[in-house]
């Protein structure tokens, strides 16, 4: 029986440098995530359980937020951004905690692990696929806070999406590390969340200020612009720190 | 207790021919001879592997030579030791102490061109419910960067047996056997030089046994080598030229030539139990 399969060509010859064998893996690294997060999206574009359980639980907390808050502009305007961001961090929860327990269903973690790719392109797809999908509640979940609070959300949208976007990629990145961890561990429902706030604190804080500086009359764009640049540095440490320890974790 | 040895039959290992290798390989190395592109594991050196899981002791001090064109049938009772010495293999689980050495030619591989070689068969199928037959062999396919046509893939499950109809259908309604054929030919696509297996007799039919036994007996004679953990000896049974036998974690038999079901039978209740 003949073994022969065909694979893409190495990088050789004399061109194929130092230079050009670390843009190859920093190519196979991406070429790789993207292709494990668009299985996650796949599957959830057929199944859509995780989106429509996000989506349906984001949408319910801004109607009990809607509902137990007085509709008091000032008091509006104060707690609009911490309604915001919670709704964000209960739905990234979920759906962190789904997107990893399908991989343990049938020990599919497995096989991506045992794949010929690097192992961090598993952790970044399933990063990516999970930023992808709290973005997706945030963009269900704001405009409705935006019509039931009757403020202003979105005048300064270019901010307010790269907070956003930048709180997305922290939930995301932070939470798919410890979910990853916490996959043979039975009570690993429970354990995320707790593990996972602590360390979301800082997020969920720079997010909340930023909001509010951006929907405070007059808007604080100046304050504003300080919170994203924290969350983008807070994003860049805890992608490193990712980076750096989700193999030792992940391996029995 | 020391593990009883015999002397190696089948002579060197040999390479296993391909049209083009792995040279692609970011991240895995080929260190020694004359930088050849790696062809394939021919060799598997497991060296006083132990691991412990806190104050349980799985496995202890083992060692283990695996050789290409060989089907090594990894016995003994539940907990002894297989499904973590396989893990171990695998690259999946880590040793608390010992090493496990893979060579092509002469040459270490280490990292994902190790994993490249590997391939999987374990309790659980490793495939996706939500996507079909095709769709989880096309996955592996992308993530392995080898030739997922429709062809290809309908070559491979025609292998396993895989029922036409069924190709086009979530893995999730699978029946236990068209997961087991599914989760075989996903460690067949590919084409492994290493190829492990977790009872893969488990849940196929009587026909399928016997006709996943003939494959095995294919693989190991194309130049592969073969791992079987299994408490089915007669599926084995004329096929393993290779027997390893744990208990409570050790090594307590190993003895290479071909074995009968009768054969098989005694070894195992004399060093099993």
């Amino acid at each position: 029986m003949s073994l022969a399969r065909r694979r893409e060509p190495a990088p050789t010859g004399a061109g194929a440098g130092a230079g050009a064998g670390a843009g190859g893996r920093v190519s196979s690294l991406v070429r790789h995530a993207a292709r494990i997060a668009w299985k996650d999206l796949r599957i959830e574009l057929r199944s859509r359980e995780i989106l429509y359980t996000m989506a349906f639980f984001g949408a319910l907390l801004v109607v009990i937020f809607a509902i137990a808050f007085p509709l008091d502009m000032r008091a509006v305007r104060g707690s609009l951004p911490g309604m915001l961001w919670t709704a964000i961090a209960f739905t990234g929860t979920i759906g962190l905690g789904r997107a990893f327990d399908r991989e343990r269903e049938n020990d599919t973690m497995r096989a991506l692990l045992l794949a010929p790719v690097p192992r961090l392109a598993v952790f970044l797809g399933k990063a990516i696929a999970t930023a992808l999908m709290v973005l997706a509640v945030a963009v269900i979940c704001a405009p409705l806070l935006a019509v039931f609070l009757n403020v202003a959300l979105f005048a300064h949208p270019l901010p307010l999406v790269l907070i956003v976007v930048l709180g997305a990629i922290g939930v995301a990145v932070t939470g798919s590390v410890f979910a990853a961890t916490l996959l043979k561990v039975r009570s690993r429902d429970v354990l995320l969340p707790v593990i996972l706030y602590p360390l979301l604190i800082p997020l969920f804080g720079a997010g909340t200020k930023c909001t509010a500086a951006l929907i405070a009359d007059p808007a604080n764009l100046e304050g504003a612009w300080y919170w994203i640049q924290f969350l983008g540095i807070y994003d860049a440490a805890f992608l490193v720190v990712s980076v750096w320890i989700f193999e030792s974790l992940v391996i029995e | 207790m020391e593990a009883s040895r015999r002397s190696e039959a089948g002579g060197a290992p040999r390479g296993i021919e391909r049209s083009e290798t792995g040279g692609g390989d970011p991240d895995g190395s080929a260190g020694g001879a004359g930088g050849s592109a790696p062809r394939g594991i021919d060799q598997v050196e497991i060296r006083k592997v132990a691991k412990r899981y806190g104050s349980e002791r799985a496995l202890a001090s083992v060692s283990l030579d695996l050789a290409a064109g060989s089907m090594c049938a990894l016995l003994g009772h539940n907990g002894a030791g297989k499904t973590t010495l396989l893990g171990i293999v695998s690259t999946l689980v880590r040793p608390s102490a010992g090493s496990v050495a893979y060579r092509s030619r002469g040459s270490a591989l280490t990292g994902v061109a190790v994993r490249r070689e590997i391939g999987m068969l374990a309790h659980a199928s490793m495939c996706y419910g939500e996507l079909t037959a095709r769709e989880n062999l096309a996955l592996i396919a992308a993530l392995y960067e080898i030739d997922g046509s429709a062809a290809v893939l309908d070559g491979v499950l025609d292998r396993v047996g895989l029922d036409r109809k069924a190709r086009d259908r979530a893995a999730r309604t699978y029946s236990r056997g068209m997961l087991q054929r599914l989760a075989l030919a996903r460690a067949l696509l590919t084409r492994p030089s290493l190829l492990l297996l977790d009872e893969p007799f488990t849940g196929l039919d009587r026909d399928g046994a016997l006709a996943l036994g003939e494959q095995l007996g294919q693989l190991r004679d194309a130049g592969a080598i073969v791992v079987v953990v299994t408490h089915d000896l007669e599926a084995i049974a004329g096929r393993t030229d290779h027997v390893a036998i744990l208990r409570r974690g050790q090594l307590v038999f190993e003895e290479r030539g071909a074995y009968t079901y009768e054969q098989l039978k005694d070894v195992y209740h004399h060093h099993a139990n």
